[in-house]
């Protein structure tokens, strides 16, 4: 049963290769896609389950026992991500042909969204910090083709910039990857950690892990490295945007996540301040880019940022309260991200332009399309039942916990700040007098059906988040006892 | 030998980062590629520069290659080289169609 940890990446790898014979057949291909996001969503809750139940599962591809082969790892943390992001690619798929014309459908959009997401499934069930890199450039090589997709001269210019930060910070990664294969001989996260934890010289393994930060943090868009990620982001097509969006950035969370707790918490004193303020000012920019927006989808954009600041304080807290809400805010974030993006490219599309002070009086011809927003934005900004408020709650009471009230007060004044930049953005172009000119209004109900779909799961995370947090709370136990990821890796290996 | 290739791939750094810093397209994509040859060269390195048996794992082999960063810096080779020329086509697109390779000019503004 162990080759149930391929389907994560098996699945969307040959639907992708599929979705590229029938490219010239788009109602075929449509069809297709939602079929194979389908299967892959199921599959996934059917692992999650199995997970939850039997424990984790270990592949240890072509049996090469763990730390000398590639092992691929389905544990509660990896699963519940693969989870999520297989809802995302549902939506996506769904929301697609509302947005993208049938033209660029034909040029292998659907193959592209699922090699995207190959690679983001791979990078979460790898065990292997080489394969983890290896999974980065898959997704990052789908991802510049969905970025150039429609060969816009806006998307052209933008790309070249994100390609080559990507660049930069992949071969950061090798160097980091050469760096620790010279001091602890191995690549296998296990193994990393286990010898990690018995070296007598955690100065060498900070440096780094600093090293290895900085490369996360680029993909991840922390401060100060954000700077490639909101114009960027904007410019695809808005499924497109809602991927990246959704995913990207949460990949190299996850890896911060997965690694600093594994194998770089030698010198918590460092590690953790560096998180903390990394933190704490990635929420502060973040949320002042997206104030001084005043494009619904760079509003949209910047709001990724201070999301990343609470999970990486998260990080920095490091304790049982901390890991659980950085944990619960990626899981909501990922799904609340993909539903924003897409409402932000619903209402550009309406409106015919993106600039908040050209809308208004929206609410009128679309009301659900309104209120989906706010209830998005409130999700966004954590207001009480929604599943913002849970991760800020666990994350607020683990700073108390470790004393840090300076993140407190900073993470209270940017949830203030982002209800403020979306409520403003919401009474710009729903409220007052004028119509905003109404185009393409017969896509919209197929638009908001999807969205829809994602709202349902924000709004279950919040109000039904008793069933879900103490799975969360047991990963992040787990988190904190390295042992226990090291034990279910090498127990063939000694 | 070790600190010969060190110094090499540091040099490789160096002018990476200084082609990435130029402002013409085709200079900085020169860059990006001397940096992947830069970290191959120190994978390379860090696994130990040492001549010896192909590492089959038989009884008494004492002295032997590791295959491993050798299989890392294959993987990345075949990834850089790819990206390397995706990277050229895009770039041959985006000057076509924004009609400069001046990365001054392609810096854009907040209303498009």
């Amino acid at each position: 049963m162990t080759n149930l940890a391929i389907l994560p990446i098996l699945i969307p790898f040959l639907a992708g290769i599929l979705l590229a014979f029938t490219h010239n057949r788009i109602q075929l291909t449509r069809r297709l896609a939602m079929v194979f996001a389908l299967i892959h969503l199921i599959a996934m809750g059917f692992l999650l389950f199995k997970v939850l139940l039997d424990g984790s599962i270990v592949l240890e591809a072509g049996d090469w026992i763990a730390p000398y082969g590639i092992i691929l790892v389905l544990d509660p943390l990896s699963t519940l991500l693969v989870l999520t992001s297989s809802i995302i690619l549902l939506a996506v798929v769904w929301y697609a042909p509302a947005s993208v014309s049938e033209e660029q459908e034909g040029f292998y959009f659907y193959t592209f969204v699922f090699l995207l997401v190959t690679g983001v499934s791979g990078a979460f069930v790898t065990g292997d910090l080489f394969n983890l890199f290896v999974f980065f450039e898959v997704l990052l090589m789908a991802s510049y083709a969905l970025i150039t997709h429609g060969g816009k001269k806006v998307q052209l210019r933008e790309s070249i910039k994100y390609v080559l930060i990507n660049l930069f910070s992949s071969m950061l990664f090798v160097t980091a990857v050469s760096y620790i294969y010279a001091v602890l001989g191995t690549v296998n996260m296990a193994q990393l950690a286990e010898r990690a934890a018995a070296t007598d010289q955690p100065g060498i393994i900070t440096t780094v892990a600093i090293l290895l930060f900085f490369v996360f943090a680029t993909k991840g868009a922390a401060f100060p490295l954000y700077y490639w990620m909101p114009h960027s982001y904007i410019v695809p097509n808005p499924v497109v945007s809602a991927l990246f969006g959704a995913l990207l950035t949460k990949v190299g969370v996850y890896s911060l996540i997965r690694t600093f707790t594994l194998i770089f918490h030698q010198q918590p004193e460092i590690i953790d301040q560096l998180f903390l303020w990394v933190g704490n000012l990635t929420m502060l920019f973040g949320v002042i880019g997206a104030l001084a927006s005043r494009n619904i989808k760079l509003i949209v954009a910047y709001n990724i940022i201070p999301a990343i600041g609470f999970m990486l304080v998260g990080i920095g807290i490091f304790n049982h309260d901390g890991l659980s809400g950085s944990i619960y805010y990626l899981l909501q974030d990922m799904i609340v991200k993909a539903a924003l993006f897409l409402l932000a490219g619903t209402i550009a599309a309406v409106a015919g332009t993106a600039d908040i002070n050209k809308m208004g009086g929206m609410i009128r011809s679309h009301p659900v399309l309104g209120w989906m927003f706010f209830l998005a934005g409130l999700v966004l900004a954590g207001v009480p039942p929604f599943s913002g408020f849970i991760g800020k709650l666990l994350l607020v009471r683990g700073a108390f916990e470790k004393g840090e009230t300076v993140t407190v007060i900073i993470m209270l004044l940017t949830s203030l700040l982002i209800l403020l930049s979306i409520v403003r953005a919401f009474i710009r172009i729903f409220w007052g007098e004028g119509e905003t000119a109404t185009q393409q209004t017969r896509h919209s109900t197929r638009r908001l059906i999807p969205v829809g779909f994602l709202m349902l799961f924000t709004v279950f995370l919040g109000v039904g988040a008793e069933a879900i947090l103490p799975t969360v709370q047991q990963i992040a136990d787990y988190l904190l006892n390295p042992q226990e990821y090291i034990d279910l890796v090498l127990k063939g290996g000694r | 030998m070790e600190i010969i290739m060190i110094v090499l791939a540091g040099i490789l750094f160096g002018f990476a980062v200084y082609n990435i810093l130029q402002k013409q397209l085709l200079r900085i994509i020169i860059g990006t590629a001397l940096l992947s040859h830069a970290a191959h060269l120190f994978i390379l390195t860090m696994g130990k520069l040492k001549r010896g048996a192909a590492p089959i794992l038989t009884e008494g082999t004492e002295n032997y290659t590791d295959p491993l960063p050798q299989a890392l810096i294959l993987t990345s080779i075949v990834i850089s080289f790819g990206v390397t020329s995706l990277l050229l086509v895009l770039a041959y697109r985006a000057v076509k169609t924004n009609g400069t390779d001046n990365m001054e000019e392609l810096r854009g503004n907040e209303h498009d």
